[in-house]
Order: C-alpha cells, then sequence, then structure tokens
C-alpha cells in the first residue's frame, strides 16, 4: 500500500493508470485487439495502429507541453500541419504518370528540398507566433488564434482549394513505412523527443520554461530573457506541427486544406492535461503528455474497433475524458475518499448503536 | 496592447467589410440599365421571350470542396455561353453574408434568384421579401426549411437514390450475399443521412443475405476514412466483403487501409462509393475500386434551363432531381478524359 501511495506522487502515475484502464477495457471487450502479427516484414494489429495514428498527435504534445509551460498556449497547430501539409504535397506532389502501363513516381523538387522548405516554414510559422505573443505581449490564445483562422485559408491558397493527391512513392515512407518491425514515425517522434529532452533536461531551457511559467515578472528580474524562452517554445511548437503535417499527408499520401489538423489542436492540449501538466503553466512532463495522447488515440481507435454508433461517439469519448479528468483531480479523489469514510463511519455507529 | 489589438481588428474588419461592398455593389451599377429596360419589355415579353437577356443572381455557399467548386464553375461558364447576365456572391460559408446577396439581388432587381443555402434554417423573412419583390427563388443543390409557396422549385442531388443505386451495385457485385462495412459521412449532414437510409432500404427489403456489419462516421474525409477502416480490418478482417463509403475521398483512404492490410481493394473487398471525382476514376483505373455512383455537380445547363422555362411562365416541379450516373471500372478509363471534376 505504501508504494502505491509512493507512486502517487509521481506525475506519470496518472496518466499511466489512464491508458492502462484503456487498454485493459479492450482486453475485455475488443477481441483481437492484443494480437500482433507479422505481415510483410512488420508488426501489424491495432496496438501499432494506435502508436502510427497517434504519432502526429504526441508530436504536437511535446511542442504544446513547453509552450503551457510557459502559461501560454498554442491552439494554431491544426493550421500549421495544414499548411505544412499543402506546402509539401504541392512540392513533392506530382502527376499520375503512366509508362508502359505502369505507374511512374514523380517529384517535382527534390524530396530533401522539400522537407526542409515545408519545416523551414513551419519555424517561421511558429516564430510568428512568438514574435506575436514575446515582443508585442498579444496574449496567447488571442495571437495563435490569428494564425488559425488565417492559417486555414494560407492552406487553401496553396491547394487552390482542392485535395493534392501526393504520387511520389518514397514520400510515404515517413508515414506508412516501416523500420524493425516498427512504423517509421514512431522513430520520428522518439527522435524529436530525445531531442527536445536533451534540450530540456541537459541545458537550463527546461528550468527557464518552468520559472516563465511560474512566475513571468520574477524570472525576468532574475535576468532570465522570457521573451526569448518564449519565442524558442513556440518556434518549437510550429516545427513539431510542421513535422506531424508531414507525417499526416505522407499517410494518407494526400493533403486536404480543409481537414488535415482539423480540431486536433484540441486533442493536444487535452493530452497535456491528461498528462497532469499544470495549464497554467509552471511544472511540466513531456514524457506524461505523450503517454496522454497515446491514451486518446486508444480511446479512438477502441470507439471504431467496438462499433460504437456514429452519433454518440464524441459523447462516449467525452465521458471517458471526463472519468479520466475526475481521477486525476486530488480534489475529486479527496471527496470521493472522504465521501467512503463518512460511509463507513455511519456503518460503525449503526453498529455500535445496534450493538 | 489590448487597444493594438482592437485597432487591427477593427482594421481587418473594416476592409472586409470594403471587400464586401466592393463586389456587391459593382455589379448593381452595371445592373441598372438592363434591369430598367426589363421592365419596359415586360408587356413584349411573352411575345418573344428569347431576345430578353436574363439577369439572374446565384448566392453560392462557397468554395469547400472540389464538388462546390465544379458547381460554381458550372453555373459560371454556362451563364457565359448563353449569355446570361450573372451576378455570383460567394457567401464563404455564412448564412449572413448570402441573406445579405439576396437582399442586393431583390435591390438589384434580377429576373431569378438561385441560391445553395448553406444551413436549412433561417430563411423565411428573406424569401418572403424576395416573393414580395416577384423575383422567384430557385434552390439548387441543397434543401431550405421554408414553405414551399416561397420559392418555385429545387434542383439538386436526391441523395437516398444514390443510396439505393450504390446498394444495387454493391449487391450485383457480391452476387446478393456478404459482410459489408459502412463509412458514413458527416453525422447529420442530409447527404450522409440519406445515402444512409436509401442504401440500408434496398438492402433490406431485396437483399437479406447481404448484412452491414459495421458503420461509423470518416467525416467525408481520406485520413478518417482511412483511420476507420484500419479500426474495421483489425475487428473484423477477412470477414468483410464489401465497403461502402458515402464519398469517395473516404473510400480512397480506406482502400490505403486496405492495401496496407494485405488484401486487394475492388477484388477482396468490393467497393461501392458515391461523387465521382477524378480521384475515384483514377482508383477504378488502378482497379481498386468497383463502382461510384454520381453526385452531379454541374448544375449549371439544368439551372438556367429552368429559370428560362420560370421567366416564359412554364410550370415547373417543385423537386427536379439533377441527372446523375453510375460509373464502373471497366469504363473508367474511357469516362476519365471527359470528367470536369
Amino acid at each position: 500500500m505504501g508504494s502505491i501511495k509512493n507512486l502517487k506522487k509521481y506525475q506519470m502515475f496518472w496518466p499511466i493508470t489512464a491508458l492502462l484502464l484503456v487498454l485493459l477495457f479492450n482486453f475485455f471487450f475488443t477481441p483481437g485487439f492484443f494480437k500482433l502479427e507479422i505481415k510483410d516484414g512488420h508488426l501489424f494489429g491495432s496496438l501499432i495502429d494506435i502508436i502510427n495514428r497517434g504519432s502526429p498527435l504526441m508530436l504536437l504534445s511535446i511542442g504544446l507541453t513547453l509552450v503551457i509551460a510557459t502559461g501560454g498556449t498554442d491552439i494554431s497547430v491544426g493550421s500549421t500541419i495544414a499548411i505544412s501539409a499543402a506546402v509539401v504535397a504541392s512540392l513533392v506532389g506530382g502527376e499520375m504518370v503512366f509508362v508502359d502501363g505502369m505507374q511512374e513516381y514523380v517529384t517535382l523538387v527534390p524530396m530533401p528540398l522539400a522537407i526542409i522548405a515545408t519545416l523551414i516554414i513551419a519555424i517561421l510559422l511558429g516564430m510568428w507566433n512568438g514574435t506575436l505573443i514575446a515582443k508585442l505581449g498579444i496574449q496567447p490564445i488571442i495571437a495563435t488564434m490569428i494564425l488559425m483562422v488565417a492559417g486555414r485559408g494560407i492552406a487553401q491558397l496553396i491547394t487552390k482549394g482542392q485535395i493534392i493527391t501526393i504520387y511520389y512513392k518514397p514520400y510515404f515512407y515517413f508515414g506508412g513505412g516501416y523500420l524493425l518491425g516498427l512504423p517509421f514515425a514512431i522513430f520520428i517522434v522518439g527522435l524529436v523527443l530525445l531531442i527536445i529532452m536533451l534540450l530540456v533536461n541537459k541545458t537550463a531551457l527546461g528550468l527557464f520554461v518552468q520559472s516563465a511559467g511560474c512566475n513571468s515578472s520574477a524570472s525576468k528580474y532574475a535576468g532570465i530573457k522570457v521573451d526569448r524562452i518564449k519565442l524558442i517554445v513556440y518556434t518549437l511548437s510550429g516545427l513539431c506541427a510542421g513535422i506531424a503535417g508531414i507525417l499526416i499527408s505522407s499517410n494518407i499520401k494526400s493533403a486536404d486544406a480543409n481537414n488535415a489538423g482539423l480540431f486536433i489542436e484540441l486533442d493536444a492540449i487535452l493530452a497535456v492535461a491528461l498528462g497532469g501538466n499544470n495549464m497554467s503553466g509552471g511544472k511540466f512532463s513531456i514524457p506524461a503528455s505523450i503517454v496522454g495522447a497515446l491514451v486518446i488515440q486508444s480511446i479512438t481507435t477502441t470507439i471504431y474497433s467496438i462499433g460504437v454508433p456514429p452519433e454518440i461517439t464524441l459523447v462516449v469519448k467525452a465521458t471517458v475524458v471526463i472519468v479520466i479528468c475526475l481521477l486525476q483531480s486530488s480534489e475529486f479523489r479527496s471527496m470521493l475518499s472522504s465521501l467512503l469514510q463518512k460511509k463507513r463511519g455511519d456503518q460503525v455507529e449503526n453498529q455500535t448503536l445496534s450493538n | 496592447m489590448k487597444k493594438l489589438f482592437a485597432m487591427l481588428l477593427t482594421g481587418t474588419m473594416m476592409l472586409t467589410m470594403a471587400g464586401c461592398a466592393k463586389s456587391v455593389n459593382a455589379p448593381a451599377e452595371t445592373s441598372a440599365k438592363p434591369a430598367e429596360t426589363k421592365t419596359v419589355e415586360t408587356k413584349t415579353e411573352e411575345a418573344k421571350p428569347e431576345n430578353k437577356k436574363l439577369v439572374i443572381g446565384f448566392a453560392q455557399i462557397g468554395a469547400e470542396s472540389e464538388w462546390r467548386t465544379a458547381c460554381t464553375n458550372s453555373i459560371k461558364g454556362e451563364a457565359e455561353k448563353l449569355g446570361i447576365d450573372l451576378k455570383f456572391s460567394d457567401a464563404q460559408q455564412k448564412q449572413e453574408n448570402q441573406i445579405k446577396a439576396i437582399r442586393s439581388f431583390i435591390a438589384q432587381k434580377v429576373d431569378v434568384i438561385g441560391i445553395s443555402p448553406v444551413v436549412e434554417s433561417g430563411w423565411e423573412t428573406v424569401f418572403k421579401e424576395a416573393k414580395d419583390a416577384g423575383i422567384p427563388i430557385v434552390l439548387v443543390d441543397r434543401n431550405a426549411d421554408v414553405p414551399e409557396d416561397l420559392y418555385v422549385t429545387r434542383i439538386g442531388s436526391d441523395f437516398k437514390d444514390e443510396g439505393k443505386k450504390a446498394a444495387e451495385e454493391m449487391a450485383q457485385l457480391l452476387g446478393g450475399k456478404g459482410s459489408i462495412v459502412e463509412l458514413q459521412g458527416t453525422v447529420g449532414s442530409a447527404a450522409a443521412t440519406d445515402r444512409l437510409v436509401g442504401f440500408k432500404e434496398v438492402i433490406e427489403a431485396k437483399y437479406p443475405e447481404i448484412k452491414i456489419i459495421k458503420s461509423q462516421t470518416g467525416d467525408f474525409t481520406r485520413a478518417k476514412g482511412k483511420e476507420v477502416m484500419e479500426a474495421f480490418l483489425k475487428s473484423d478482417g477477412k470477414n468483410i466483403q464489401g465497403l461502402y463509403a458515402h464519398n469517395d475521398d473516404m473510400a480512397i483512404g480506406a482502400i490505403q487501409a486496405i492495401e496496407e492490410y494485405g488484401l486487394k481493394p475492388g477484388e477482396d473487398i468490393k467497393i461501392v462509393s458515391v461523387d465521382a471525382v477524378k480521384g475515384a476514376f483514377e482508383a477504378m483505373i488502378a482497379g481498386k475500386l468497383n463502382v461510384t455512383v454520381e453526385c452531379n455537380p454541374l448544375l449549371g445547363p439544368q439551372f438556367y434551363d429552368v429559370c428560362q422555362k420560370i421567366m416564359n411562365g412554364e410550370s415547373v416541379p417543385k423537386y427536379i432531381p439533377s441527372e446523375e450516373g453510375v460509373y464502373r471500372q471497366e469504363t473508367a478509363a474511357a469516362d476519365l478524359p471527359s470528367r470536369q471534376y
């Protein structure tokens, strides 16, 4: 019992519990959910789907954790995804070309160039947010709302309102390929996570981010360049969204300016919240957010697998999220335990009375 | 800081308003003349209706999809061909913009107003205004929830009929029995609801041996279509013989999921979808899609035909289904070059 109490102190405890609960539900109610087989030389199953599908969300939650830790928020990540998908698709894109009845793979711009260009644009979008917030002092939710609204318009301008289909095969590897039996996307997530964790833990960045979120003015007086820290975290968030856009467009082999990453910013914020991070800034844990993202994706995949009627999927999702949030709230838990104790107390009283 | 933001906001608002005013007012000036001549002509109109230049206002929803763009191009292109004076307004998915557009059409005294209502409700007042001004309203593609006397007719796709056609095609592909899964459109949209109902009706009435084992929304998008199909395959896998998708994009997404699962789309799993966009023909040529039921956006010719009839005083039915076909794999290669969307 004591060890569990100790465990509860860790931020990772509740997100992992939530993930295990969702998986446990599937263990009982979704036949074949845990079945892993090897197909075409890679692992195959619902669990792999969750990792593959959840990769863009995990990337976003990495960037957003830092942003939220500074006390800000970034609701423009969905639009950034749409823009980067549009850019990369129109650069790689290409036409369906048949040579002797066989489909040829063509690309308009060399792929590495296209990807670098896309990432640069994503970085610029992140810097735009950062500048508005850090240099001009606009409130984060408003500043990023500008890009959220305008971004889809920009993406539509790039794609001319059409869905651009990508016909260049090597590009599909990012979102659909496999390395060592696992989806390649998860290695990208791992790489980004590694770099950012090194940045956060091995340099002072993590500490600065945390202090900027705890008390911005105090940090400023302590000599921390809060402006620069904010600029950095929003830029990182933009970059993460850009990479997510590449993964999404690669996975579905097209860019849809209207729908790519639509409302994903809400899922990403939720992932950070489920990870037990404080929305008003301060202490944070990126791995916990990643677990949060996995929880969300597991719920989504579960809903599809068990055949929830489409009219109520959102309600089911919301209910599960509420339950998980309640589990995480220490106020709710203490309320619950005091209620239970009171009941037990009543019983004891009744017993003594009857005796 | 807040001040600066407020200034920015008002600035953009003014800009957008100026933009609206411009696009609505500019045609008003040019149309003043034909409108005047029209009032003079009304007496002789019955004698020779062909010579009079029709002035038509069209309130389009916006440009949210390839389908809509094709519809817009058809309306605009056909007007040019027929020499019709078209006042076109793009509402950018906002009802208030469409209402504004209709009011400006009334002020410009156009002959007929065409509209694709972005939502079903809230049209009574403005339709009444048009009726009082003596301007007939023709609903194009989408329906409006108003008393029937407020508009003349509706031209559009019969989504239910599309569902029925899809069901017949599916039954033929499967030989009358099998398990199928369904990818629904956005929950609550007329296209999704009616395509579902029409399909189900035919299957239940005529092909009791076909079972719809899973049905989930894919929101009309490729990404969702793929994601949902992946989950279907994981839970039902080899059990699935057919897939019915409410639009081509979801089918294209699902095709990728099926390929990744290791089955052959179009062979192991028969696929029927609705819309007939270019991407669907490409998939059919590659042998991955079996049938697509057309949902025709090229409504221009039919629309002007009806407008002309109304102006000639001929009676038109309350609902005119658009002309739609069914396209199959075998003829896809021959059909593709002639597709406009």
